[in-house]
């Protein structure tokens, strides 16, 4: 902790402007019951996320953050909110208590460990002195990729990256056994509107008065 | 007449889908220098496509993109990204050692750059195929969304 004050005071603002936004939308999160809000408002939270990641500087995190928590998990979310209903249930006063102690206790133990973390981009932390800087001194001499990020995805540590995408896979494939490949509504818009398949690109919008009138 | 309140979303969608996709293939054969690579490539190529379907209709976006192609597309991303580590242990290597790509002595770095790029595009494969099964899965479920269902 080299010094509070000799920080750069507009950086530390935009950070407790950020969080802050971060902590008011968790708390609407909470308090919500519309499903459809609240799915809203986790995409929110995943775009304010990953624009603090871009300014603590990490900017790989902040791109995959904005693209799957914003973008994918949003979407993944409204598609089985659409299966069942669009509010929650209120819990019973008696059944928020327990997961209020688990959460304030796990609030307060982690602000106490705050205390010993070292600051932002300290190269003598444990995180840069180990491994990591290894990596930055003899990336360029093996991979010949400017970019440490992808040669010690790619390259180092390909194993991971391997087991990685083949977990994506594997959700993927989870998901298309339980519930299906969603073929099912191609096949009934093909037999309903055979005639809106033949008439060309533009048609489908036109041909839903139909279906909409019911 | 129910469409017509959605005309400007679909002219902008039209416009803005090519940027996303090629925005996706910028992200990937970008990422040896700059942030991005295949997992975020894929998920934009897949939200590009998912675009389309939320604003044209997911039987649409079927027709475009067929199920039958996404699960596919996941299942070669995963066989690439293997087969390149099997390349390697048929040149003499260990699994994924991209040096012994083309049998190359250290500090030639051509395996380094195939061996990342086709890993990469592995990747990028299996994350846009399997995005776009799991959507698919998620929104075939429900014959059309309609208006009032938001």
């Amino acid at each position: 902790m080299t010094g509070v004050l000799e920080g750069d005071i507009g950086m530390a603002l935009v950070n407790i402007l950020l969080l802050a936004v971060l902590f008011v939308v968790a708390i609407a999160i909470a308090r919500l019951r519309s499903l459809f809000a609240i799915v809203m408002l986790s995409g929110i939270y995943s775009l304010v996320s990953a624009t603090w990641y871009v300014v603590v500087d990490a900017v790989d995190v902040a791109f995959t953050e904005a693209a799957v928590g914003a973008g994918m998990s949003t979407i993944v979310l409204l598609g089985a909110m659409l299966l069942t209903s669009r509010t929650a249930k209120p819990d019973k006063k008696f059944a928020r208590l327990g997961p209020l102690l688990v959460v304030v206790a796990t609030g307060v133990m982690l602000i106490y460990a705050t205390v010993d973390l070292p600051a932002l981009g300290d190269p003598n932390s444990p995180v840069n002195t180990g491994v990591g800087m290894q990596y930055v001194q003899i990336n360029w001499a093996d991979t010949g990729i400017p970019n440490v990020v992808t040669s010690v995805l790619g390259s180092y540590r390909g194993f991971d990256t391997l087991g990685e995408t083949a977990v994506v896979f594997l959700a993927g494939l989870s998901v298309a056994l339980l519930l299906g490949f969603g073929e099912r509504s191609l096949a009934e818009s093909i037999r309903r509107g055979d005639k809106v398949h033949g008439r060309g690109k533009a048609a489908p919008s036109q041909a839903k008065p139909e279906e909409d009138a019911s | 007449m129910n469409d017509d309140h959605h005309v400007i979303l679909r002219v902008v969608s039209k416009m803005l889908i090519p940027v996303i996709v090629m925005f996706a293939f910028y992200t990937q054969f970008h990422g040896d220098f700059g942030p991005g690579g295949g997992f975020q490539a894929g998920i934009i190529f897949a939200v590009g496509v998912i675009l389309y379907a939320l604003v044209f209709g997911v039987p649409s976006a079927m027709r475009a993109v067929p199920p039958v192609f996404t699960r596919a597309l996941a299942a070669i991303g995963v066989l690439l990204y293997s087969g390149v580590g099997y390349w390697a242990l048929l040149q003499g290597g260990n699994f994924l050692e991209y040096q012994a790509l083309f049998q190359e002595p250290p500090g030639k770095h051509k395996g380094q750059h195939i061996g990342i790029l086709l890993i990469e595009l592995g990747v990028l494969f299996a994350v846009a195929g399997a995005m776009l099964t799991i959507f698919y899965a998620f929104a075939g479920r429900v014959a059309e969304i309609r208006d009032k269902d938001w």
